[in-house]
């Protein structure tokens, strides 16, 4: 039985990540999961500084899902580089990390710095919806996002994956600017914008009174736009949204994603992950599937 | 050392209007968990995702068991109070730092909801053999744990009713019974933790407080709970520690309150 995935020529042991900013360098996770086991720990966002991200409360359930508004809260890139790559090369699984920024010049800051670092893919944050500069500006339009994918890729030396925001109106449109851009690959869903309403305090849930929706009540969204996305591009695709399981993970795959990732089921479960995995697994076996990438898009 | 488990439920009652008491069989997080530590409870419900924190009143290292106390206040927690024993409940834990225990004399200050930690922080200073005061803040005359604070502490109640001990809150508590203590563990709420950091500051007593901030993974991975602190954070490198795997109890000049 082969798990192993191939994007944008990085070998991957099996095609099971989990989302930036829900499990942040491995480190926390690292007690309950064995990353040896993963096809890749995809970061929280690092920008080219520290961030402090938003005010609390950041973060509110909602009915099978939940909002968040941390606001990419980061160490900045020197730290990341000092600790939490050197932490991630004690393992054998693939390191992807997710950049954030503000500004072009910031993306290409921290793009650079990793030129040396022994990182295996970029992916590029383009459709957080919680910050107001840079983020979702670069991932609403695609004319942005096709500009903003340029610039990466002149200055990477890894193979860039952009993250797509679902807040738009036709994604497919975005995914297409991105490929023109030269990108290598996309993952998708970053979270869709929400709100929740505190009715016994009068105002809102969270701080930043908008947050980005995930969980298993966003999963038909997300399956619907790698649908589209992968019937669209000839990009590979990391899909993500509402993941908790096995067969969540193969409604992404038969859909066109030939990777997964695994997000807010991290905090509904520490080993979400390893579930995940073994729940593809078994999919495999009970439908005598010899290689996971055969059924990668068999859904037309 | 964290556990996932399915844990069995031993016993639950209402110990007052909305306040349950939990008793669970665990033999790891019993063994391991410490004062002022919490655990993290996963409803059973699918379309409640999040991990509800609540904070651990007592542990019984003998038999294996631990013992939450919380208050309804939610669908979450509503699930929660109809566990009856021989249920199972997924639990995450020992979570957190908990109280550093010194060995002065000293007063526990909580108010509702926070008075649970401080049964387990009362038995342990207690057993290291320090003098033990208990300023604990109700609603009104349901006392829930009072009696077995008195167990372990001198206990001074404040009603904000004035239906049972002094008529205010627990600083007016400790002024009028005139304690006097070294080190100051609190639990309760922000502007009740806000009076007794100025308290403990103007008195120049050591304090620990406990902080409360809505949490997703409840280890310290998402940054949802942060609270601001006065030095750089060893984590994002800002001034945002967090409140699950830094905390939930800081020394009280450490943070902002």
């Amino acid at each position: 039985m082969n798990l192993g995935v191939n994007i944008a020529g990085v070998e991957f042991k099996n095609p099971v990540m989990e989302a930036s900013g829900t499990f942040g360098s491995g480190m926390e996770f690292s007690e309950f999961v064995d990353l040896n086991k993963l096809g890749a720990v995809v970061t929280k966002g690092v920008a080219n500084v520290p961030w402090e991200g938003n005010p609390t409360p950041r973060v509110a359930e909602t009915y099978g899902g939940m909002l968040n508004a941390i606001g990419l809260q980061n160490p900045g890139i020197d730290v990341f580089c000092r600790r939490d790559i050197p932490f991630l090369k004690q393992y054998d699984t693939k390191i992807i990390v997710n950049v954030c920024g503000k500004t072009t010049e910031d993306y290409i800051e921290v793009v650079e710095r990793l030129g040396d670092e022994p990182v295996d893919m970029l992916e590029i944050n383009i459709s957080c919806p919680n910050v107001k500069e840079g983020g979702i500006a670069f991932g609403q339009n695609p004319k942005s996002a096709e500009d903003i994918t340029r610039a990466v890729k002149k200055y990477a030396r890894q193979p860039v994956i952009m993250k797509l925001s679902p807040n738009v109106t036709d994604i497919t449109e975005m995914a297409k600017a991105v490929e023109a851009g030269g990108a290598d690959a996309v993952s998708l869903i970053n979270t869709l914008t929400g709100m929740k309403i505190d009715i016994h305090k009068q105002t809102f849930s969270l701080a930043n009174k908008t947050g980005g929706m995930s969980g298993p009540a966003v999963k038909p969204v997300a399956v619907r736009m790698v649908y589209q996305v992968a019937n669209a591009v000839k990009l590979p695709i990391i899909g993500m949204g509402g993941i908790t399981n096995g067969d969540d993970a193969m409604e992404f795959i038969l859909a066109g994603a030939s990777a997964v990732s695994v997000g807010t089921a991290n905090f509904m479960n520490p080993m979400a992950t390893i579930e995940v995995l073994s729940g593809i697994e078994n999919y495999m076996k009970q439908h005598n599937v010899e290689d996971i990438s055969d059924l990668v898009g068999i859904v037309k | 050392m964290k556990f996932q488990e399915m844990v069995q439920v031993v016993s639950q009652e209402r110990i007052a209007t909305g306040i349950y008491s939990l008793w669970i069989k665990s033999d790891n997080i019993a063994n391991e968990a410490r004062a002022g530590q919490f655990l993290s409870i996963y409803c059973k419900d699918g379309s409640r995702i999040l991990p509800r924190p609540i904070s651990i009143c007592e542990t019984d290292k003998e038999n294996g068991t631990l013992r939450i106390v919380y208050r309804v206040v939610g669908k979450g927690t509503d699930e929660f109070s109809s566990l009856n024993s021989a249920d199972t409940i997924k639990v995450v834990g020992p979570l957190g730092n908990g109280f550093e225990l010194h060995e002065k004399t000293a007063l526990l200050i909580a108010g509702g909801i926070g008075i649970p930690p401080m049964v387990e922080t009362a038995k342990r200073l207690n057993l290291m053999g320090v003098k033990v005061y208990a300023a604990v803040g109700y609603r009104n005359s349901e006392l829930f744990l009072a009696d077995e604070l008195k167990k372990y502490s001198e206990v001074l109640i404040a009603t904000e009713d004035g239906s049972a001990g002094t008529h205010g809150n627990v600083i007016d508590a400790i002024k009028a019974n005139n304690v006097k203590a070294d080190v100051i563990y609190s639990c309760g709420p922000t502007p009740m933790l806000k009076a007794v950091k100025e308290y403990a500051l103007s008195n120049n007593i050591i304090c620990e407080l406990s902080l409360e901030e809505r949490m997703a993974c409840g280890i310290g991975a998402c940054l949802a709970c942060v609270c601001k602190s006065n030095q750089i954070d060893d984590h994002s490198y800002v001034h945002n520690k967090r409140v699950c795997a830094d905390g939930p109890v800081f020394y009280c000049e450490e943070v902002e309150l």
